[in-house]
């Protein structure tokens, strides 16, 4: 979409010819995030839509017990310590962010009392601030009152390098300030587009200052709210057994009217997804089931059950294939792939189109993931609003090998085409999990019709995304030819996930493999582009400027996209939820209810 | 006998601390960090893990950290998960209630069913009851419990609809009714546990039986003209035990661990999921912890073992 198109749509959006979720789903259909292109819209002065009035109870309570079963359990309950998306959910039930992301990427404000815009003032014209109004009369479980105190004090917390907090990202690079008791301001070192991170959603979690306040730096380790959190979520802290339950009940006092819903909470951890599913779809033993990475086909058979059904909500996780640019069988300088090698046919783009055209995405989506998983040419697929037009799959093995001809890689005596002495054998790495194991099936038949010989590697998970240094099996590393994984966009805004092509991410020794340019795929283009992408305040430039990024690394073939992977969750026939792809699954827990 | 204990007790302690040594060098060895899961996600900046790894030890040699570890333990200190940040002892004692009642109940079951069939099986041996129960017992012990677990939910479960099959700690429930849920959802995995053990049992109780049955004290006492219930009782079973004592106490600790598998299946949140969980995030104070509560159970239940020999078998002295 050119940018003009996009100034078009959204004057149209403004003089209320197009509906707002209308050039959204325009957006995200061309490769932008929802939130992304929300935010283009109050960027352009478009009020924010207000959230739909999906929530029905006319009274607090009376719900009963809300069961969810989270079959990875939560491990602990400090927001700010959270290891991985589990401890995110566990802690989300009691702490709450500023503001959250819902479905279609339109902030949604939970403690404060509007969302920032150009227009009332909160976000500042050089993008160098923004300013939040917090709501007043919330109070913390234990009732003493939230404050822009409490939000300041977050912040030092988190930014302290001695407390280890894992959202460190988010806070370290920004000033916050208390304005008055209820204003706080978020000042940027430089003009940033996307501004809502501190204090939103999954890492905005807000703790509170009399509790949290002797235990800063060093002492992280010792507050005992990191075992018993005090919040200002719908539901209050009752107990909680690392990796098993954590339980709660609903807190009367809590800021909304007529939430929650439900009298308790309680969610249970351990097990598997299939059981998980079954337990939710099949039994209906539990209303709520997270997670659910199971073959479709087996969903389909167990909501055939009529307990409940599987919830696919879009998000912008990817899998994809990496071809090694470098070599990864040798050692240069004491290092293996490293930088200052070449791969013997990777480095021929002949090579690299001729394997895209060798990856049935088709067939992936439709015999392993189903509804589970959607075939893209993109890297950057969701919200929206960034997912570019401009790329095509095909799977077409006689065009592989006309091109593989054309280059030059004759086929020899037993089949394998061979150049210059070196035959076309590859290790192509993943880790064990039935679908990849099946996908990489897939991928090696196609190849072998085409005289590439694959050899199939398949590493235990927990090594495989480990950051061990120690281990040559990581996928850091990717001491391999090839390899195969999903990666997670964990923002609407894709900044972040883009960021994984530039070149001084590149993963090497030196940055013990830390690095997040693990193709070790070089662009100057690239490079620059996202400079001007990162800086740019205009929101509709800013996206054509990421749909360029997608389609730069695409064509470029070092990654082979090959399912965009929404999310998928289970729920109870009844019960109502508010899920987003960009946020939490409990992001909006206080409007879940349950439909008589 | 006190001073055989305390014997025992003072060879127990360089075993464990054996023990601890190899696991420790073991676990340093094994591949994977318990920040893993850090490194996999992007919004996390690497120095974070790294930061982590230097505050929690983990990149100090591997003596030092298992010095240490001995220290601390040595204090009573049994250290904090890295994962939760609770401390491990707190992280057993939550799980080991849960574990001891289904396992408990368990073995009492697979014993009410091992030492009756058994003993009746030897005394009518090729009679039909034993066939059956032969047969049935060897259908038990192979089929695996991750096999008959499932086959317990999908019938139980989803057919029948009458039990739970998701194990939960907490009920919120009082007195009696407290009771019959935990029962429920009891039910299926004592089952799946307690009938795998009692089938493998059974066979052992009949073994050992027939093999006293033969012997020339049985016969005296037959031709003593005592009554069959006296012979069996006093003569045959007493002595037939002292095997079984063996089997039973010194498979204790591998119960622990068989159970496993059937706590995975169904949720249960016992010591042996807690040690899966942990192995699968490398926390290794949480393994070190649980690993060392097992062996010191399989010290233990030697010592019960060895205490009970001399009960049943008074030429068995404590020396």
């Amino acid at each position: 979409m050119q940018e003009k198109q996009i100034r078009d749509a959204i004057e149209q959006v403004k003089s209320g010819d197009m509906p707002r979720r209308a050039f959204i789903e325009a957006m995200v259909g061309v490769g932008l995030t929802a939130p992304m292109a929300s935010m283009m819209l109050m960027h352009a002065g478009v009020a924010q839509a207000q959230p739909s009035p999906v929530y029905k109870p006319t009274k607090k309570g009376g719900g009963g017990a809300l069961k969810v079963l989270w079959w990875q359990g939560a491990t602990l309950l400090q927001p700010h310590f959270a290891n991985g998306t589990k401890d995110q959910e566990g802690s989300r039930i009691f702490y709450e962010p500023l503001a959250v992301w819902d479905n279609d990427g339109n902030l949604v404000p939970i403690l404060a009392a509007e969302i920032p815009t150009r227009e009332n003032g909160g976000v500042a014209a050089d993008g160098k601030s923004v300013t939040w109004k917090l709501k007043r009369n919330v109070t913390w479980h234990d009732g003493k009152p939230f404050t822009a105190d409490d939000c300041v004090f977050t912040w030092e917390y988190a930014k302290d390098p001695a407390t280890a907090a894992v959202t460190i990202a988010v806070f370290k690079d920004v000033v916050v300030t208390k304005v008055d008791n209820y204003t706080v301001k978020v000042a940027f070192q430089k003009p940033t587009p996307f501004w809502a991170t501190a204090f939103v959603a999954a890492e905005g979690m807000i703790i509170p200052k009399h509790v949290f306040a002797p235990y800063i730096g060093g002492k992280s380790r010792d507050a005992p709210g990191n075992l018993k959190p005090v919040g200002t979520g719908p539901y209050k802290f009752v107990d909680f057994k690392p990796g098993d339950l954590v339980s709660g009940v609903a807190y009367d006092k809590y800021h909304m009217p007529n939430r929650p819903f439900f009298d308790s909470i309680e969610m249970k951890g351990g097990g598997d997804a299939a059981s998980a599913a079954r337990a939710v779809l099949q039994t209906g033993e539990y209303e709520y089931a997270w997670n659910l990475q199971v073959e479709d086909e087996v969903l389909k058979r167990m909501e055939d059950g009529g307990k409940g059904r599987a919830h696919i909500i879009p998000s912008g996780d990817i899998e994809f294939i990496q071809l090694n640019l470098t070599d990864p069988w040798n050692e240069v300088e004491g290092e293996r792939a490293s930088i200052k090698s070449k791969h013997f046919a990777f480095t021929d783009p002949a090579v690299r189109e001729a394997m895209a055209l060798l990856a049935d995405r088709q067939s992936i989506q439709q015999f392993i993931y189903g509804r589970t998983g959607i075939a893209t040419p993109n890297f950057l697929n969701n919200p929206a609003k960034y997912r570019s037009n401009n790329l095509k799959m095909e799977f077409n093995v006689d065009k592989a090998n006309a091109i593989l001809d054309g280059a030059g890689w004759k086929k020899g005596a037993d089949g394998i085409r061979e150049k210059g002495g070196k035959k076309m054998k590859f290790v192509f790495q993943t880790s064990v999990n039935g679908i990849r194991q099946k996908e990489q099936a897939v991928i090696k038949g196609a190849c072998q019709k085409a005289g590439i010989d694959l050899e199939l590697k398949s590493v235990t998970a927990s090594v495989f995304f480990s950051s061990d240094v120690a281990n040559p099996d990581t996928y850091g590393k990717f001491w391999c030819d090839m390899q195969m994984y999903t990666t997670t966009q964990t923002q609407p805004d894709p900044e972040r996930f883009m960021n994984q092509y530039v070149t001084e991410e590149i993963s090497s020794k030196a940055n013990k493999w830390q690095g997040r340019n693990i193709a070790r795929w070089r662009s100057d283009e690239y490079d620059r582009t996202f400079k001007m992408a990162e800086g740019e305040l205009d929101p509709v430039k800013r996206a054509a400027l990421f749909i360029k990024l997608n389609d730069l690394v695409c064509k470029d073939n070092a990654i082979i996209p090959l399912i965009s992977r929404p999310r998928v969750r289970g729920a109870g026939n009844k019960l109502v939820t508010t899920l987003s792809g960009w946020d939490l699954d409990f992001s909006q827990l206080q409007n879940w209810y349950r439909e008589a | 006998m006190g001073s055989y204990l305390l014997r025992r007790l003072l060879i127990a302690l360089p075993s464990l601390l054996g023990i601890s040594v190899v696991l420790f060098t073991i676990l340093a060895l094994a591949p994977g960090d318990p920040f893993g899961e850090l490194a996999t996600n992007p919004n996390v900046p690497a120095e974070v893990a790294q930061m982590l790894r230097k505050k929690f030890g983990l990149d100090d040699p591997i003596w030092q950290r298992y010095f240490r570890w001995l220290w601390a333990m040595l204090q009573g200190d049994w250290g904090f998960s890295f994962i939760s940040r609770v401390d491990v002892d707190k992280l057993i004692w939550q799980r080991v209630p849960v574990t001891l009642a289904v396992i408990g109940a368990s073995q009492v079951l697979a014993l009410c069913i091992a030492l009756p069939v058994g003993i009746y099986s030897a005394m009518r041996p090729y009679s039909l009851f034993d066939r059956i129960a032969s047969a049935l017992a060897f259908v038990g012990f192979s089929l695996p419990t991750f096999f008959t677990g499932l086959l317990l939910i999908l019938l139980f479960s989803i057919k029948l609809d009458w039990l739970p099959f998701v194990f939960r700690s907490d009920i919120a429930a009082t007195g009696w009714q407290w009771w019959w849920e935990h029962i429920k959802q009891a039910i299926m995995p004592v089952m799946v546990l307690g009938l795998f053990q009692g089938a493998s049992w059974t066979r052992y109780v009949r073994s050992a039986m027939l093999d006293v049955v033969r012997l020339d004290h049985v016969t005296t006492a037959r031709s003593k003209g005592l009554s069959e219930w006296d012979i069996m009782m006093k003569h045959v079973v007493r002595n037939a035990l002292i095997p079984v004592v063996t089997l039973v106490f010194l498979q204790m600790p591998a119960i622990f661990g068989g159970a496993i598998v059937t706590e995975q299946i169904f949720r249960i949140p016992g010591i042996g999921s807690l040690l899966i969980d942990a192995i699968l995030r490398n926390d290794t104070p949480v393994i070190m912890g649980v690993t060392f509560v097992f062996s010191c159970l399989v010290i233990l239940f030697n010592l019960i073992a060895d205490l009970l020999y001399g009960w049943l078998d008074p030429r068995i002295s404590y020396r």
